[in-house]
């Protein structure tokens, strides 16, 4: 007795998870290039120009086009880390120094179960989020998972055995912790101003929250403290300059990853990478409207298959030019002295984030009172 | 893996059976329970404990002096043979939990506000309700407790700099 019904909907869920790691790390991969192309210009140079493979060189217009974008460079990087001979020092805590890059790179793809990137509605008139696990919790799940991301560093700071590996797992961990709080405060805001008094359906699922901004405001206009806290925190959890204490390069040599070499440091890439993607995901859910058009704009585009794939589109767009940002801001400013990263996260961001979600109490509960007694 | 000498080991351990216990939450249909387990716990605490643990650098020699190998080791068993008995009561007489309609029932709140019963359910709004209105007396003494807590760590670590300056 096979339930043939359950095994098609496993082997389907199987196959969409396999497609949304596939264009996850695709975008990991690719943001890396985009950092070095775009440092390059920044900085008044080409940037890799010269990878291509075998025979595409030879076309005529595209073939010269994509290896001046460096488009084949992510595959020759990816096999580059592949390739490298495999060095394991011999004073490190074997154990624990192959796990770490496994426990960075797992909590980085688990969140993006609960990301949804567009919405469909079928022939029945159902609207169907397109999400791999539509959990009403969402955004808890998502803070959750990837908290759980710092024992990667952690682990590997410590089993390396050597002090700036250390040192980058210490003020990582601290850095994390610290910044975990105000990213948590800074949301709860926003779910004040999502939730309506009596619905059904949570306002911690980022689909709601999503919808909430369908043809109003987007949220970044009504809580700008909320996103500037929350992207502020975001640099400082996905360990992006101007906080990227764990490695920086000149006080740290390497930072955690100093005794890491070929793939092993490749997956520590992939996954700081792989964070910068669903970090700017969930910066584009929460506050700029997901996949709908503009602020007070209904989306032009239909609610059929054709009109969900443009609002993905719209919705990778707005993604991408996050990532940008992400890059321009590493290429724009300088790093941030340890006890200044503290400072700013502890006396300024925190108490900013408490004082906002005073404010919003207040502008929320004013709001549902004069809503209440209008009719 | 309860007898773990190595101090980051055992951290380890606590932390995979912290996630465990998510997990089973997760079988539950406690979506809500399970994530703040996961975001509390595993975490925010442990990530502290490991933190603790590996700036004091404690070696696998600390626990040698003690007799805790024998005492780990009973516990242990005793805790497995337990377990192995509860696993047997457990899969001998269950039955298949209720059907997921009433478990993710959301309160209506103006039952509550007239003093109505809660509905069971794992729903992220029932959990709200139920902090905001019965259980409010509890909430606050917790969080008065915590203020404690707080404001004795900051008494007891600031005591030093006192006597410097």
């Amino acid at each position: 007795m096979i339930d043939y019904e359950l095994i098609q909907l496993i082997v389907i869920k199987v196959i969409f998870a396999f497609l949304m790691v596939g264009a996850i790390m695709t975008m990991a991969g690719y943001s890396v290039l985009a950092e070095r192309k775009v440092s390059a210009w920044m900085q008044g140079r080409v940037g890799p120009n010269r990878t291509v493979l075998p025979l595409v060189g030879y076309v005529p217009v595209v073939g010269s086009l994509l290896k001046g974008l460096g488009m084949f460079q992510p595959l020759a990087d990816g096999l580059k880390f592949l390739f490298k001979e495999e060095i394991v020092p011999g004073h490190v805590n074997k154990f624990y120094y192959y796990l770490a890059p496994i426990v960075a790179l797992v909590p980085a793809l688990t969140t993006m179960t609960v990301l949804p990137f567009g919405e469909f509605v079928n022939a029945e008139g159902v609207t169907i989020p397109l999400i791999l696990a539509d959990l009403d919790i969402g955004i808890l799940f998502v803070l959750a998972v990837s908290s759980l991301g710092v024992y990667g560093i952690v682990l590997a700071g410590w089993s390396s055995n050597s002090k700036y590996p250390f040192l980058g797992g210490i003020r990582s961990s601290a850095q994390m912790i610290s910044y975990e709080l105000a990213m948590g405060l800074s949301l709860l805001p926003v779910f004040l101003w999502v939730s309506e008094p009596n619905s059904a359906v949570s306002s911690l699922s980022l689909v709601e929250i999503v919808r909430s901004q369908q043809g109003s405001t987007w949220l970044l206009i009504v809580q700008p403290i909320s996103a500037l806290i929350f992207l502020i925190a975001l640099f400082a959890e996905t360990n992006r300059l101007p906080f990227d204490m764990p490695e920086s390069e000149t006080d740290l040599v390497g930072g955690f990853h100093t005794e890491y070499g070929s793939f092993k440091f490749g997956i520590f890439f992939v996954a700081e990478y792989a964070h910068i993607v669903i970090g700017s995901a969930i910066f584009t859910l929460l506050f700029l409207g997901g996949w709908n058009f503009l602020p007070w704009m209904d989306n032009p585009w239909g609610a059929d298959w054709m009109g969900a794939l443009i609002g993905t589109g719209w919705f990778i767009i707005k993604t991408i030019s996050l990532i940008f940002f992400f890059i321009w801001i590493r290429w724009t400013l300088p790093r941030f002295r340890y006890d200044q990263v503290m400072n700013l996260g502890w006396t300024k961001l925190l108490p900013l984030a408490l004082a906002n979600l005073i404010f919003y109490i207040f502008v929320v509960t004013w709001l549902d009172q004069s809503n209440l007694n209008l009719p | 893996m309860v007898c773990s000498k190595h101090p980051v080991s055992a951290a380890m351990f606590m932390i995979i059976s912290l996630v465990g216990v998510a997990a089973l939450f997760v079988l539950l249909e406690a979506f809500f329970l399970a994530v703040l387990q996961i975001l509390v716990y595993a975490g925010a605490v442990m990530v502290l404990f490991l933190f603790i643990i590996m700036l004091l650098d404690v070696g696998p020699d600390a626990g040698k002096a003690s007799k805790m190998k024998l005492v780990s080791g009973l516990a242990a068993a005793f805790s497995i043979s337990l377990l192995i008995v509860i696993f047997l009561i457990i899969v001998q007489d269950s039955g298949w939990l209720p059907e997921g309609a009433s478990w993710r029932a959301v309160p209506e709140s103006s039952m509550l506000t007239q003093g109505g019963n809660f509905v069971f359910s794992t729903a992220v709004k029932n959990f709200g309700y139920g902090l905001m209105t019965k259980y409010m007396l509890p909430l606050q003494i917790s969080g008065f407790l915590l203020l404690a807590a707080m404001v004795g760590v900051i008494v007891l670590s600031k005591k030093d700099e006192k006597e410097v300056g």
